[in-house]
C-alpha cells in the first residue's frame, strides 16, 4: 500500500494544516527517535484530544518491545510494560503485524493492556510501503472508528520510526525508556521537584513544580505574574543560602499559589548533585507545609484550650474536695474491687487509724471496713441496681461507741456504661434513733394524755347528763311552782270574791240601811280586799309570764286610740289629781302591730304611776316613731318626785316601792313596773327611765313597730 | 235567800261554792229576779230542763260534770239551747274565755265579780235575748230597781 505525498497533503484537512506542517518539519529535522515519539504523543494530546497514548518500538531482530513515549500513563504501567516480539500470539504483536489498526475494547481483558480502563486502538508503525512493522502506537479511543488525524499521525510517525530505527542503537532506546520512567516517577511525586544549576536556572521540573513556576502560553496575567514572582523568590532563596556539597539545606519558602492567589508555605530542601559530565546541579524539593503550619496553629490553640480546661478541672477538683470535706457525713468512693480510692475527713475517722492507734482501735477500723465492703457489694453484685440504701452498724474507732449509720451507695458509670466507682454516703443515725426514742415517749405521753382527756370527757358527759336531768327536774319543779301559784291565787280569790261581794251588798243596803260608822268600816274592808285582790292578780300575772303561760295576741291598732282609752279609764283619778295631763300623738305615727291588751296594761301602769307620784304640775304622754330602727316609743313624762340614780334599777324589781311609808299613801302593789318590764320584754321591747329628783321622771316604752309572733 | 218573786225572769245560778252562790242569789233577788240554784253540772242540766230558766249563770270549775260540759250539753239540746248562759270564770285568760265560747257560753264574767257587775251583765244578756226573740215581752226587774 503506497501513499504519495499528494495523498498525504489531502489528508491535512481535519486538523489545522499548519500544525501538521510544523510536526512534519520537526520530524525531518530530528534524528532522535525518543524525541520524535514524545513530540508525536504531545501533538496527539493537544490536537486530537487523545487522553492516553503509548509509543512502543522494536528492533527487527530484537525481542522485547520498548516504550519510547507515553502520555497519561501511570509509572506502574510503564514499569510493567513488557511484550516480546517473539510472542506471536500476543494480541499486541498480532496487531503490529496486521496492515490496519486494531481496536481493543475494555471487555478484552485476556491480556494486560497497557492502556487500562479505556478502549484503545493499536496502530502498526511502518514505512509507507513496507510490510514490516517497527512499532505500535496505542491511543485511547472513544469508539472503534479511528480518527483520520490519528491515522495521519501514525503514518507520519511510522515513516519517522522506520527512518530512525535503522540508525539508532538499542542502548540509546533503552536509555530513553529508563529516562522516561524517571520522569514519570518524578511527576508522580506530589511535592514540586526542581533541578537547577547553581545560579537557579531551571533544568528540569516536575509537573507540580511547573504549576508553580511556569505559566502556560494561554495563562492569564495573574498566573504569569505569580509564576514570575515565585521564580524570583525561589532564586533568592537558593542564592541567599548557599548550599554546600553533600549537605541538605532546609528552609522555609513562601510562594504564591498561581491559581488561588493565596500564600503557600513550603519547606525547601535543597541538595547539590554533581555529575561528571554536566557539572553541578541543585536538586530542590518543596514540601507544602501550609496545612502543617495551620495544623500547628490549631494544635497550639487546642493545647491552650486544654491547659485552660485542665486549670478548670483542677479548680473544680479543688472545689469538690472542699465540698466533700465540708460535708459532715462520711463520703467514700470505692473502685470496682471495693477498695477505697477517696474519702473525706469524717470518713477517715471511721475507716482509718493512725500508726500509733491501739489494737482495739485497729480492730474496729478493720471491722468498719468489712461492714462497708459488704454494704458496697450490694451495688457491685446486683446488676441493674444503681443505688442501694441500708443501715450499717459501725463503731467509733476511738470511743468504741456504736455508731449506727444509714448508707446510700450509688454507682458511677462511664459513658460506655461500665461501672467505674461506687460513691457511698453515710448518715449518722444516732440522733435519728434518739429522736425515734423520744418520739415513742412522746407518743406514749400523748396516748396517756388522750386517755385522761377521754376519761375527763366521759366524766364531763356524765355530769352534763346529771345537769340536764337536774335541769329537767328544775323545770318540772318550776312548772309545778307556777301551777301551784296559779291554783293558789285562784283559791285566794274565791273567798275574796265572797268578802268583796258581801261588803258591797252591805254597802248597797241589801241588808237594810247602814250607819255612817258601819259604812266607814265596810269601806276599809272593801279597800283592803281590793288591794289584796290586786296583789293576787299581779302575782298571778308574774307567775304566768315566768311560766310562759302568757300568750301573745298580736293585732294591728292605733296608739292614739289606745292612749285615749287609758286616759278615759283613769279619768276619775286624773280629775282628782288636778294635774294637766296631755297626749301628744303625731299624725304620721304608723299603726302598731303588737299585743294590744299588754301594751295597754303597760301604758295604764306608767300613767297611773305618774299620776300617783306627781303632787303638782303636768303629765305628758308622747308617741314617736323611729323609721330607722322601725321602733315606736311611748313616753310618759311627769313633773313629780323623781327617782335618784341609785334607785333607777330598783324600781323595776319585784315588790319595790322606794319608800315604804309613802307606799301606803300612793297605794299599789309594788309589782307594777316589774310586770311592765316583763311584758315589754315579751313584746320585744324595753322600758327606759330618765329622772331627776324633785323635777320628775320620764318612762319610755320602746317597741318594735311590728312585733314578731312568739 | 230563797224568797221567790213570781214576776221577774228566772235566773239559774250554778256555783259549787256556797257563799258565793248564795251571795249572787241574794243580790239577784234583791234586784228583782227569781233565782234557782245548782251546785254542779249535772244538777244544772236537770234544773234547767225542769225549770226552763230565762238565763243561766254558770261557774265553769264544777265538781262531777264541769261547767264546760254542762254548757255543751245544754247548748246541744233543742229544748235548752235558746237559754243564754253567762260563764263565771276565775281565770281572766283569753284561753278560758275561748274555752267558754267554744262550749257555747254567750258571755262571761271574771271572778271576783262584784254583785253589781254580775246583775248588770244578766240584764244586758236578757235584753239581747229579748231583742233577738222579737214579740216576746221581756220581764225585766229594772222598774223595781229604779224605784
Amino acid at each position: 500500500m503506497r501513499r504519495s505525498a499528494a495523498a498525504t497533503a489531502v489528508q491535512l484537512t481535519g486538523v489545522d494544516s499548519e500544525a501538521k506542517l510544523a510536526l512534519v518539519e520537526f520530524m525531518l529535522t530530528t534524528t532522535d527517535l525518543q524525541v520524535s515519539a514524545r513530540r508525536a504523543v504531545d501533538w496527539l494530546a493537544s490536537h486530537t484530544g487523545v487522553k492516553k497514548a503509548i509509543v512502543a518500538v522494536a528492533e527487527p531482530d530484537s525481542s522485547p518491545l520498548l516504550l519510547v513515549a507515553e502520555r497519561g500513563m501511570s509509572s506502574a504501567a510503564i514499569a510493567d510494560f513488557s511484550v516480546s516480539r517473539d510472542d506471536a500470539v500476543h494480541p499486541l504483536i498480532r496487531a503490529m503485524d496486521r496492515p490496519d489498526p486494531t481496536y481493543f475494547d475494555v471487555s478484552n481483558d485476556h491480556f494486560r493492556a497497557p492502556i487500562e480502563g479505556l478502549p484503545f486502538h493499536a496502530i502498526p508503525l511502518r514505512a509507507d510501503d513496507a510490510t514490516v512493522s517497527h512499532g505500535l502506537l496505542m491511543t485511547s479511543a472513544v469508539g472503534p472508528e479511528l480518527h483520520p488525524d490519528i491515522a495521519w499521525l501514525a503514518r507520519t510517525l511510522g515513516r519517522q520510526v522506520a527512518r530512525l530505527t535503522s540508525t539508532q542503537t538499542l542502548a540509546q532506546t533503552r536509555f530513553g525508556q529508563e529516562r522516561m520512567l524517571l520522569y514519570s516517577i518524578i511527576n508522580a511525586v506530589t511535592d514540586p521537584i526542581l533541578l537547577t544549576d547553581t545560579e537557579g536556572k531551571l533544568i528540569i521540573a516536575n509537573t507540580h513544580a511547573e504549576k508553580l513556576f511556569a505559566a502556560p502560553e494561554d495563562a492569564g496575567e495573574g498566573w504569569r505574574r505569580a509564576a514570575g514572582l515565585n521564580n524570583m523568590l525561589f532564586s533568592a532563596a537558593l542564592s541567599t543560602n548557599a548550599v554546600g556539597p553533600n549537605e541538605m539545606a532546609r528552609r522555609e519558602l513562601l510562594l504564591v499559589d498561581p491559581l488561588e492567589g493565596s500564600d503557600l508555605l513550603f519547606e525547601l530542601l535543597s541538595s547539590r548533585a554533581t555529575d561528571e559530565r554536566q557539572g553541578t546541579y541543585v536538586v530542590s524539593i518543596l514540601r507544602n507545609v501550609t496545612d502543617l503550619a495551620r495544623a500547628k496553629e490549631e494544635i497550639e490553640e487546642s493545647y491552650r484550650t486544654l491547659r485552660l480546661a485542665q486549670a478548670e478541672v483542677r479548680d473544680e477538683r479543688h472545689r469538690l474536695d472542699l465540698i466533700i470535706d465540708s460535708v459532715a457525713d462520711p463520703i467514700l468512693v470505692t473502685d470496682q474491687e471495693g477498695d477505697i480510692v477517696l474519702m473525706n475527713e469524717p470518713a477517715e475517722r471511721l475507716f482509718t487509724a493512725a500508726k500509733s492507734a491501739s489494737d482495739a482501735e485497729l480492730r474496729r477500723v478493720h471491722a468498719n471496713g468489712a461492714h462497708l465492703t459488704s454494704f458496697v457489694s450490694n451495688v457491685l453484685t446486683r446488676s441493674g441496681e444503681q443505688r442501694y440504701r441500708g443501715e450499717i452498724q459501725l463503731t467509733d474507732p476511738v470511743s468504741g461507741r456504736l455508731a449506727p449509720v444509714e448508707g446510700l451507695a450509688g454507682q458511677i458509670l462511664s459513658e460506655q456504661g461500665e461501672l467505674m466507682w461506687v460513691v457511698t454516703i453515710l448518715h449518722d443515725l444516732t440522733e435519728a434513733h434518739e429522736k425515734a426514742r423520744l418520739f415513742e415517749q412522746l407518743k406514749q405521753a400523748s396516748a396517756e394524755l388522750e386517755r385522761k382527756v377521754q376519761e375527763a370527757t366521759a366524766e364531763l358527759a356524765e355530769q352534763n347528763e346529771l345537769l340536764r336531768r337536774q335541769h329537767i327536774a328544775l323545770e318540772q319543779a318550776s312548772a309545778l311552782k307556777s301551777q301551784f301559784l296559779a291554783n293558789m291565787s285562784h283559791e285566794f280569790r274565791t273567798p275574796l270574791n265572797a268578802i268583796l261581794g258581801y261588803t258591797h251588798m252591805l254597802l248597797n243596803g241589801v241588808s237594810g240601811p247602814v250607819s255612817e260608822a258601819q259604812r266607814k268600816s265596810l269601806t276599809r274592808i272593801d279597800s283592803n280586799s281590793q288591794h289584796l285582790l290586786a296583789l293576787i292578780n299581779d302575782i298571778l300575772d308574774i307567775t304566768r309570764i315566768e311560766a310562759g303561760r302568757m300568750p301573745l295576741n298580736v293585732s294591728t291598732f292605733k296608739i292614739a286610740a289606745l292612749v285615749e282609752e287609758v286616759m278615759s279609764e283613769l279619768e276619775p283619778i286624773i280629775k282628782r289629781s288636778n294635774l294637766s295631763v296631755r297626749a301628744i300623738m303625731p299624725r304620721t305615727l304608723p299603726p302598731l302591730k303588737s299585743d294590744r291588751q299588754k301594751v295597754k296594761q303597760i301604758v295604764l301602769n306608767l300613767l297611773s304611776n305618774a299620776l300617783k307620784f306627781t303632787p303638782a304640775g303636768s303629765v305628758r304622754i308622747t308617741a314617736t316613731y323611729d323609721a330607722k330602727d322601725r321602733t315606736i316609743g311611748i313616753a310618759v313624762a311627769d313633773t313629780g318626785v323623781g327617782i335618784a340614780p341609785d334607785d333607777r334599777v330598783k324600781v323595776f324589781e319585784d315588790f319595790r316601792q322606794l319608800d315604804s311609808s309613802p307606799a301606803r299613801g300612793y297605794g299599789g302593789t309594788g309589782l307594777g313596773l316589774s310586770i311592765c318590764r316583763r311584758l315589754s320584754q315579751m313584746l320585744g321591747g324595753t322600758i327606759d327611765l330618765e329622772s331627776e329628783v324633785g323635777k320628775g321622771s320620764t318612762f319610755t316604752l320602746h317597741l318594735p313597730a311590728r312585733a314578731k309572733k312568739r | 235567800m230563797t224568797e221567790q218573786s213570781n214576776e221577774g225572769p228566772l235566773v239559774l245560778v250554778v256555783e259549787d261554792y256556797q257563799d258565793a252562790r248564795e251571795m249572787y242569789a241574794a243580790y239577784l233577788q234583791f234586784s228583782g229576779y227569781r233565782v234557782a240554784e245548782a251546785t254542779n253540772g249535772l244538777e244544772a242540766i236537770e234544773k234547767t230542763i225542769e225549770l226552763m230558766p230565762d238565763i243561766i249563770l254558770m261557774d265553769l270549775a264544777l265538781p262531777k260534770v264541769d261547767g264546760w260540759e254542762a254548757t255543751k250539753r245544754l247548748k246541744s239540746d233543742e229544748r235548752t239551747k235558746h237559754i243564754p248562759i253567762v260563764a263565771l270564770t276565775g281565770h281572766a285568760l283569753a284561753g278560758f274565755a275561748e274555752g267558754a265560747r267554744e262550749a257555747g257560753c254567750d258571755s262571761f264574767v271574771t271572778k271576783p265579780c262584784l254583785p253589781d257587775a254580775l246583775v248588770a251583765e244578766v240584764r244586758r244578756m236578757l235584753a239581747e235575748a229579748g231583742s233577738r226573740e222579737r214579740g216576746k215581752p221581756v220581764n225585766g226587774p229594772a222598774g223595781r230597781r229604779r224605784q
